[in-house]
């Protein structure tokens, strides 16, 4: 289980990098749809022993929202807000990437010394998560396009996401549901001010959107 | 072996294998874009046909013009007889020989630099400027690598530090040192070595103004550099000197012309990236290497 549950986590938190890299829209959004899917597939792993068919189901349910549902309404928004498809950081790639490695590596490190549960010990589980909303973070803060900003949010509610599972046995998996639910809310709601604000100051750049006007 | 027949039978499998390299890439560009492609022994061509021209000399250049490719050449094939060759082990090891690995490289560089500069022309001066801004940066990736194995097994000598990781941080350390390969080798998403009249390409600039049995050395030099990355990959990720003598030596062989099928296969799939890109695909290469470094010193995580 550990092997899978690492590989899985392993390849969200090289996504990460890779989103954190990339100059291309289309690529950050598949980035962050790939990497739900990975995170979407987790409750299977580690209910390997009971599952059943709800289980099953919100699985499927996660993996279709995070990896099908939320890339698609975020496509669709950039192309009916005819939005350029290089992004313009506010901090570079390399340095955007750098501070992602160093996160990812310092959140492996800083485990270590937390206090953890024997079974939450010893695999990628919560340096993942960390890891992701570290990388959420970032992407927030260093993109100036509305979307890469929605992608970076993403990205953090994938780290939450990741933390949440931690209690999977405490917590009913509804409370994860209803989040997901509001996330998709948001960005569907998110989809339409994207148009919105490119209509009224045709453009998307954030740093546009500081100054008031009539 | 005794160290008299071991170290020149191995000088012979560096010098004379290296020059196919090359040809190889270019029978499978050659193969890709569906044409008949030079042949594959076309380098050892070149090489005798340049060896017997003769050398034009600018005016301005000093005696460096002609000592540095020796010297390069040198630096590069001493580099090469450090490294062991799967499960024959090393011709000679001490700690730390390593270090002396990666100097002799960036010794070449700096001689194929200096040697580019003594022409005068501001041409080269520029090529040499891009050369070593960008080696600086795989530089970087290389000692993460080595790090990487120094940790992984305990070792400081070439001869034994070759003990193959397993799993995720092969792959990841594979991949890194790939990249690594193309940007120290000047290969197509860093520099095109067939392009020969572009603003754009980095180590050919550098070799322009060299005739005769200097560029024979620079190209053979060139080669040499290619195999021992090669090499040096192969060892790095696979567990080749646990294998029987023979079997390791044909799977190293095998690997190394996986690898050339594989640079071949990069060159013929990808375009050069645009010059600003350069510094992000090396910084990535870096960090593909930096994370089999955190694997192995988290060990079993």
């Amino acid at each position: 289980m550990n092997d899978t549950l690492n590989l899985l986590i392993g390849l969200a938190m090289g996504l990460n990098l890779l989103a954190l890299g990339t100059s291309r829209l289309p690529v950050l959004i598949r980035a962050v749809a790939m990497q739900g899917v990975l995170l979407g597939l987790l409750p299977l792993v580690l209910e390997a022993h009971g599952l059943d068919w709800r289980l099953v189901l919100i699985t499927l349910a996660t993996v279709a929202g995070k990896g099908v549902l939320i890339p698609f309404m975020l496509i669709r928004a950039m192309r009916t807000a005819n939005i350029a498809r290089e992004l313009e950081p506010f901090i570079g790639y390399i340095p955007s990437l750098l501070l992602g490695a160093a996160g990812t590596i310092a959140a492996v490190a800083l485990t270590r010394y937390l206090p953890l549960l024997p079974e939450h010990a010893g695999n990628l589980h919560v340096p993942g998560a960390m890891a992701l909303i570290l990388t959420g973070f970032i992407l927030l803060i260093g993109r100036t396009k509305a979307i890469s900003q929605v992608c970076g949010y993403l990205i953090l509610e994938n780290g939450i996401y990741l933390a949440g599972l931690l209690l999977i046995r405490s917590t009913p998996i509804l409370v994860e549901f209803g989040i997901l639910l509001d996330v998709t809310v948001g960005i569907f709601v998110i989809g339409i001010i994207v148009d919105r604000i490119q209509r009224a100051f045709d453009s998307l750049d954030t740093r546009k959107l500081t100054a008031l006007h009539e | 072996m005794p160290l008299y027949m071991d170290i020149p039978l191995r000088l012979l499998f560096w010098l004379l294998l290296a020059p196919l390299l090359p040809g190889v890439i270019n029978k499978v560009k050659a193969w890709v874009a569906g044409r008949q492609g030079p042949p594959v022994l076309q380098l050892y061509y070149d090489l005798a046909r340049l060896w017997r021209k003769g050398v034009v000399v600018s005016t301005l250049a000093s005696p460096g013009f002609i000592i540095a490719p020796a010297v390069a050449w040198t630096a590069v094939v001493t580099a090469a007889l450090l490294l062991p060759l799967a499960g024959t082990g090393t011709a000679f090891s001490f700690d730390g020989d390593v270090l002396l690995l990666v100097y002799l490289l960036a010794l070449a560089r700096f001689c194929t630099a200096w040697g580019a500069m003594e022409t005068g022309s501001a041409f080269e001066g520029m090529g040499a400027a891009r050369e070593v801004s960008f080696a600086v940066l795989a530089e970087i990736g290389i000692i993460t690598a080595i790090l990487t194995l120094v940790v992984q097994s305990g070792s400081i000598a070439l001869s034994s530090m070759f003990e193959p990781l397993f799993g995720p941080g092969a792959a990841l350390l594979a991949v890194g040192l790939f990249i690594i390969l193309l940007a120290e080798n000047c290969r197509v998403p860093f520099d095109d070595p067939n392009t020969h009249l572009e603003l754009t390409m980095i180590h050919e600039v550098m070799v322009l103004d060299h005739s005769g049995p200097p560029l024979a050395m620079i190209l053979h030099g060139a080669s040499v550099k290619l195999l021992l990355f090669a090499v040096f990959l192969a060892q790095a990720v696979l567990p080749l000197s646990e294998l029987p003598l023979l079997a390791s030596v044909a799977a190293l062989l095998v690997s190394v012309l996986l690898i050339t099928v594989a640079v071949g296969l990069v060159e013929s799939l990808t375009a050069r990236l645009a010059f600003r890109r350069v510094p992000l695909l090396l910084t990535i290469g870096f960090l593909f290497c930096l994370f089999p470094l955190l694997l192995t010193w988290m060990g079993d995580l």
